[in-house]
């Protein structure tokens, strides 16, 4: 018979902690693929602009009109005048075979994802805030708690917070659809079938302007997102992301 | 338990088979249908595939947006280079009055025309938009003649599939479907805004695809091969761009 002092549960050794269920398989899975698709999006479409980092406003834009706004980065053509004394090797073409396939990847990905996050009721249980954690009160003491890096309690290891529930939400229904949408616009073929879908912008080049920005924000997004993991606990956080299971202290809870 | 191991071994080739009959199917209509793009192969074959027979579902039929002519830019780029070589050049010097057409492959009568003979069939203007695949663009006003109609004249053959298409510009070769080359607004362009093509723009004759981007409509050509498959072109990715990296299909 063993001895009963060398059989311990874990329990017994980690006393504090348990090993709770967090995300599903399903949220996991179309996480690491959007994040994926995410980088190559990203570094592709760095690409693609350093072709011509000057941005317009209306249906047409090149190096003889105003520019709204041009980056001041060196640039991969030698029509656009940087200020730079060089131009940067072209990549285009890989970029946009790319940037195309990690939007169709994303794309695909997300349609599987709101059909079964609808199924599941996952937008209303998981991502949809209280009614009393969207009052003026609860979210200015939410913003006011982000703004002091205050660490996330215990109840925020299994549920998303009134703020972070709201800013999914936006970049999942207002983010993503806009930045496909005015990626969409700015295909010619789009443009001949579905001419309203670029008019509603003020025409091509608007979209590509606001493709621009709403990526700009989708990255502001990441950041801020890589920031609040490393906050909230870099471990548990990437464990139960990955493995589905995270870690709870008992004394917190 | 060996029961149950027995059925779900079924079930999993039950599923295989049919999963990969069901691709093989698909394959199948999409290669009759028209939806595989030449250039397929390689990593980035699948997303070029599903963009290709996407757009070809949404858009086989519909038209270029047409603008009015105040919006015609009032600077258009000429991008690239002209051709710098002699023979180009004793053209150009010679008005392009010894210039010729040539189209051959798959068509009943191959022939080929001068600018002249092609400024004689019914013309078509339209302002379309350009854009370049960088990013910028400018519309214009194109004339020329429908490339259905010279494709008409010449009498393409039931087998056809694309046209490819060749520049005086060494190097640069392309080609479209038949949705492409029959849509009214593919057009053999030989004047821009209201004059002749000028060079930059790629006179004397330019190919105008304007669902395309910038780099599929080649300038200076001077040859159309009317065929069933693009494999004996080059190195059989449809045209010279995929050489260079760049996609085939140039509709986004």
């Amino acid at each position: 018979m063993a001895d009963p002092a060398l059989v311990r549960s874990p329990a017994d050794v980690f006393p504090a902690i348990t090993n709770t269920a967090r995300h599903t398989a399903f949220v996991r899975i179309t996480h690491w693929i959007t994040t994926l698709c995410f980088f190559a999006l990203l570094v592709s479409g760095i690409e693609i602009v350093i072709s011509h980092p000057r941005f317009y406003w209306g249906e047409t834009g090149n190096v003889f009109t105003h520019a709204l706004f041009q980056l001041p980065i060196p640039a991969s053509r030698s029509s656009v005048l940087t200020g730079y004394g060089y131009v940067l090797p072209d990549q285009n073409g890989w970029s946009r075979y790319l940037h195309f396939q990690a939007a169709w990847i994303a794309v695909l990905t997300g349609l599987l994802y709101l059909g079964w996050g609808w199924l599941t009721r996952h937008f209303r249980k998981n991502l949809l805030p209280g009614r009393a954690d969207v009052s003026r009160r609860a979210l200015s003491i939410e913003i006011a708690n982000h703004l002091r890096f205050k660490p996330p309690g215990e109840a925020e290891a299994w549920s998303y917070n009134a703020l972070q529930r709201l800013t999914y939400l936006f970049v999942i229904f207002v983010l993503f659809p806009l930045v496909i949408w005015t990626g969409l616009a700015m295909s010619p073929a789009i443009a001949s079938a579905f001419p309203a879908a670029v008019t509603v912008f003020g025409g091509q080049q608007s979209a590509r302007t606001i493709h621009f920005f709403v990526s700009v924000f989708l990255l502001l997004f990441l950041l801020v997102h890589i920031v609040m993991i490393f906050l909230a606990g870099f471990r548990n956080r990437m464990r139960a992301m990955i493995t589905g299971r995270a870690v709870k202290h008992m004394e917190h809870a | 338990m060996s029961n149950l191991s027995r059925r779900k071994l079924i079930t999993t080739g039950l599923a295989a088979t049919a999963g990969a009959s069901g691709l093989a199917v698909a394959a199948n209509l999409a290669h009759r249908y028209g939806l595989i793009p030449p250039d397929h192969g390689g990593i980035y074959g699948a997303g070029e595939t599903l963009t290709y027979g996407a757009q070809r579902l949404l858009t086989r039929h519909s038209l270029a947006r047409e603008f009015p002519r105040s919006q015609i830019s009032t600077k258009p780029v000429a991008n690239g280079e002209t051709p710098q070589d002699e023979a180009f050049k004793r053209l150009h010097a010679g008005g392009f009055t010894d210039w010729r057409l040539a189209i051959d492959g798959l068509v009943a009568r191959p022939a080929s025309f001068s600018l002249a003979e092609l400024k004689s069939y019914p013309s078509r203007s339209q302002i379309t938009h350009l854009a370049c695949e960088e990013g910028w663009s400018f519309i214009a006003e194109w004339i020329g003649v429908p490339l259905s109609h010279v494709l008409t004249v010449v009498g393409i053959l039931p087998k056809a599939r694309y046209v490819v298409y060749s520049s005086m510009q060494r190097g640069w070769w392309d080609s479209v479907d038949m949705a492409d080359a029959l849509h009214p607004q593919t057009l053999l362009t030989y004047g821009m805004n209201g004059g002749e093509l000028p060079v930059g723009h790629g006179g004397p004759l330019r190919l105008r695809v304007p669902r395309q981007l910038g780099y599929k409509n080649v300038k200076y050509i001077n040859r159309l091969t009317v065929t069933d498959s693009l494999k004996g072109f080059g190195k059989g990715l449809g045209s010279a761009s995929p050489e260079y990296g760049y996609a085939w299909y140039a509709g986004i």
